[in-house]
């Protein structure tokens, strides 16, 4: 069943290049899980924003969100007391009863948002968890001390080289070599497409797409799937590797 | 006093005139568990076709000032799932209005999809959207000639029995004479208006939002063209009108009524908020009370 409510913002930081984090509060928020998403009514704004959820628990929900537009503009000076309309929860997530022992996450950009949120989720199953996060350079790296708190050491790519591997996430994962019989990932098409041809073991990845309704009923943002067209947001964001046609 | 709500459509008696616009509530089942569905007068259901489509490629949608744009291309899955499996399993949870609206890419096309959905009883009204491109010539919509849409109308009405609706596209020069066409040929209503035709160009990847460049233009911001071209139609029709267009708030429904509308449909605004239609109908009684009306029907066309 999906809800809206009105969520009370907490905290608002920057915390990298253009990247902020949201805490918002809200004691009748509804179970979510890694690689949900929440749709977020702007003032101004015709259409909701889609954000996928960072971590959520306990009627406390944390987003990390990028300034990539007006929407998000808006988003970032919204100071704590603010309350916003939010509708949740939306799409499916990660499945983590598909990992057996342990676990490989890639996130590619800000998709190290809901990577954070399934890596909790994982070992809370009692799995081993290794993550592998890429940026472009050392000042957009974000949730590495989050990480850590969960006793992860994240392996990092950097296309300068900055920090960690110089290259892309599949680079990291060659030189490091992490055993799993899962991966999850989130991040640029074109990252989670060159991971899938990298790796012959099974995944799942969470896509973006443009979206109106974001629930399932307007159609917006259909993809083409193995299966035939799908819904990005109700279908998805979440597809098994096998499923999508790039 | 308790403000009486409902209307009478083609005979049918709707508890309230509110219904979601076609497109923009899916086949009322994937909102179910989310709202109490029987408040809704009546659902438009999706837009379908004689075989499942999957639509246009994504991008399909672009944000605009007080509006978005569209370009879904009746993605659906086919007649016969809209009248075998959709329309009944709506009926099990839904006691009020069912709209099935048809769309085709050809005269007999259209035929073939009413004829279908006239022997489907879970239907309550067909509504025929002609701002479909013409396939056999050369792509132009049905809808945006008099003669092309009286074709339609004639065709379909053969069809069927039951009230029949035709929506009118406005990307028109003279909305009046083709629906007035279509009152000739043997409809039983008009839903109006369609979605305008739009375009927005992101300016930083120097190309267009949408995939197929164009897609339609919905919203608050189409809410007085679609007002006046209501109270064009309605005025010199006899038949009744189904208002739609940038309606979002019990105002504008008694404002779409005032200009001559029977039933109301709500369109965009049910993808920023899908609970708009039920909440448009909890909020009509207290907008009735403060403008003196009693009765929903004693407004309709009150415009001179």
């Amino acid at each position: 069943m999906i809800r809206k409510d009105f969520y009370t913002v907490v905290s608002n930081v920057q915390e990298a290049a253009d990247t902020f984090r949201m805490v918002l509060e809200c004691p009748e928020m509804p179970e979510l899980h890694a690689g949900q998403f929440v749709d977020i009514m702007i003032d101004g704004k015709y259409l909701r924003r889609p954000i996928s959820v960072c971590h959520a628990a306990e009627g406390r929900l944390t987003l990390m969100y990028k300034v990539v537009g007006e929407g998000t503009a808006v988003m970032s000076g919204m100071e704590p007391g603010t309350k916003l309309d939010i509708m949740a929860p939306l799409g499916n997530g990660f499945n983590v009863s598909a990992c057996e022992e342990s676990a490989l996450l890639v996130g590619g950009g800000l998709g190290a948002a809901p990577m954070y949120f399934l890596a909790k989720e994982l070992l809370a199953q009692g799995k081993k968890v290794n993550v592998v996060l890429g940026f472009n350079r050392a000042p957009e790296l974000v949730l590495i001390e989050d990480f850590r708190g969960l006793g992860i050491e994240p392996m990092v790519a950097t296309m300068d080289g900055s920090v960690g591997t110089k290259g892309f996430v599949t680079d990291a994962i060659a030189q490091n070599k992490p055993e799993y019989d899962i991966f999850y990932t989130c991040g640029p098409l074109p990252m989670m497409k060159a991971l899938c041809a990298f790796t012959g073991i099974h995944g799942q990845c969470s896509l973006e797409e443009r979206m109106g309704c974001g629930a399932g009923f307007c159609y917006g943002c259909a993809c083409h799937t193995k299966s035939g067209g799908k819904r990005v947001c109700k279908d998805g964001p979440v597809f098994d590797k096998e499923e999508i046609i790039w | 006093m308790v403000k009486d709500l409902s209307v009478n459509l083609c005979g049918i008696d709707m508890v309230n005139p509110v219904v979601p616009a076609s497109g923009t509530f899916g086949f009322g089942l994937e909102l179910a568990d989310s709202m109490d569905l029987n408040k809704i007068g009546g659902i438009s259901l999706k837009g379908t076709t004689r075989e499942a489509r999957y639509g246009n490629e994504s991008p399909r949608i672009a944000e605009c000032p007080s509006g978005m744009i569209n370009s879904v291309g009746l993605q659906n899955p086919g007649i016969d799932v809209l009248v075998e499996e959709k329309a009944p399993s709506l009926r099990r949870i839904y006691d009020n209005c069912i709209i099935a609206n048809i769309s085709g890419f050809s005269i007999e096309e259209y035929a073939y999809n009413v004829a279908k959905a006239d022997k489907c009883s879970e239907i309550d009204i067909i509504e025929v959207n002609i701002s479909c491109p013409n396939v056999h010539n050369g792509g132009m919509a049905f809808g945006t000639s008099a003669e092309s849409a009286a074709q339609v109308t004639a065709a379909v009405r053969k069809e069927t029995t039951k009230p029949l609706f035709i929506k009118l596209s406005p990307n028109v020069t003279d909305i009046v004479s083709i629906a007035k066409a279509c009152e000739a040929a043997g409809a039983d209503g008009i839903t109006l208006v369609n979605t305008f035709l739009g375009m927005r160009i992101d300016i930083k990847k120097r190309k267009p939002v949408i995939a197929n460049k164009m897609g339609g233009f919905s919203g608050n911001a189409i809410f007085p063209i679609a007002v006046r071209m209501v109270y064009q139609v309605s005025h010199a029709c006899k038949i009744p009108v189904m208002g739609c267009g940038g309606v979002s708030s019990a105002e504008d429904v008694i404002e779409m009524m005032m200009a001559g509308a029977t039933a109301v449909q709500v369109g965009a605004e049910n993808l920023r908020n899908p609970w708009a239609c039920p909440e448009i109908v909890d909020a009509l009684p207290g907008v009735m009370e403060k403008l003196g009306i009693d009765s929903l029907k004693d407004i309709i066309g009150i415009i001179e």
